[in-house]
């Protein structure tokens, strides 16, 4: 699966994409999230629970439940300030 | 989404062109202030999802035409380098009458703050900047949720 990292979030982890082939029991957003967090800083710092953020799954607006697969384009972002 | 600034009354002409059952339009554009959160700002960097942004945009829209009577709606995002006084941002909607234009006019700018994926960089006089978003973007957006959708009568 294709990560993005947008705006803040992008230039604290030092990267605007990446691409990961977490194993087959990361099936959804919270579990890709404690997977890229259990791979250290600056995942386990930036991706922090306490921090703000939000994850869109193929463009969508996902919580911790929606489901991940192969293929699938994950964005991590900041909360936004558009308009 | 675009780079080029915008025309609002080059756009309103656009949208009302041969339609007569337009009897109310409603816009709104969002301008570069010199000045945020007590700083000088002396310009700022708009960055958006490429993908996300026209999906968010389009079902904001569709949204308020579900709500309201929308018999036309325009929406410009600028994105890149501006300045102050720079325009950022263009909503316009026609309606039969004013309540329905004015109404989905503001829905629309009230949950492309919160929805639609664009951030906003400053530059000031002690460097760049994120701008935070602000929980009154939030409160703005979440006073819609509370009404129940259905178009008013024509």
């Amino acid at each position: 699966m294709k990560l993005l990292y947008l705006a803040s979030l992008r230039e604290s982890l030092g990267r605007a994409t990446e691409e990961v082939a977490p194993p087959g029991s990361v099936n959804n957003v919270g579990a890709l999230v404690d997977w890229l967090r259990s791979r250290g800083e600056p995942w386990s710092v930036e991706l922090a629970a306490a921090r703000r953020w939000r994850v869109a799954v193929n463009h969508e607006i996902a919580e911790p439940a929606t489901v991940v697969k192969p293929g699938d384009e994950i964005a991590f972002f900041p909360p936004v300030t558009g308009g | 989404m675009q780079q080029d600034d915008f025309d609002l009354g080059a756009e309103v002409a656009r949208l009302r062109a041969d339609n007569p059952r337009i009897g109310a339009i409603a816009s709104f554009v969002g301008l570069v202030r010199d000045l945020n959160d007590g700083s000088a700002v002396s310009g700022l960097t708009l960055e958006h999802y490429p993908g996300m942004t026209e999906k968010a945009l389009a079902g904001i829209v569709a949204e308020a035409e579900a709500r309201w009577q929308v018999l036309g709606c325009t929406v410009v995002h600028r994105v890149g380098a501006l300045q102050p006084l720079d325009q950022i941002v263009l909503v316009i909607v026609a309606s039969g009458h004013r309540g329905d234009a004015f109404a989905a006019c503001e829905f629309i700018m009230d949950y492309l703050k919160t929805r639609a994926p664009f951030w906003k960089k400053e530059a000031t006089s002690t460097g760049e900047r994120w701008v935070e978003a602000r929980e009154s973007d939030d409160a703005a957006a979440s006073r819609w949720s509370s009404q129940k959708p259905g178009k008013q009568p024509v």
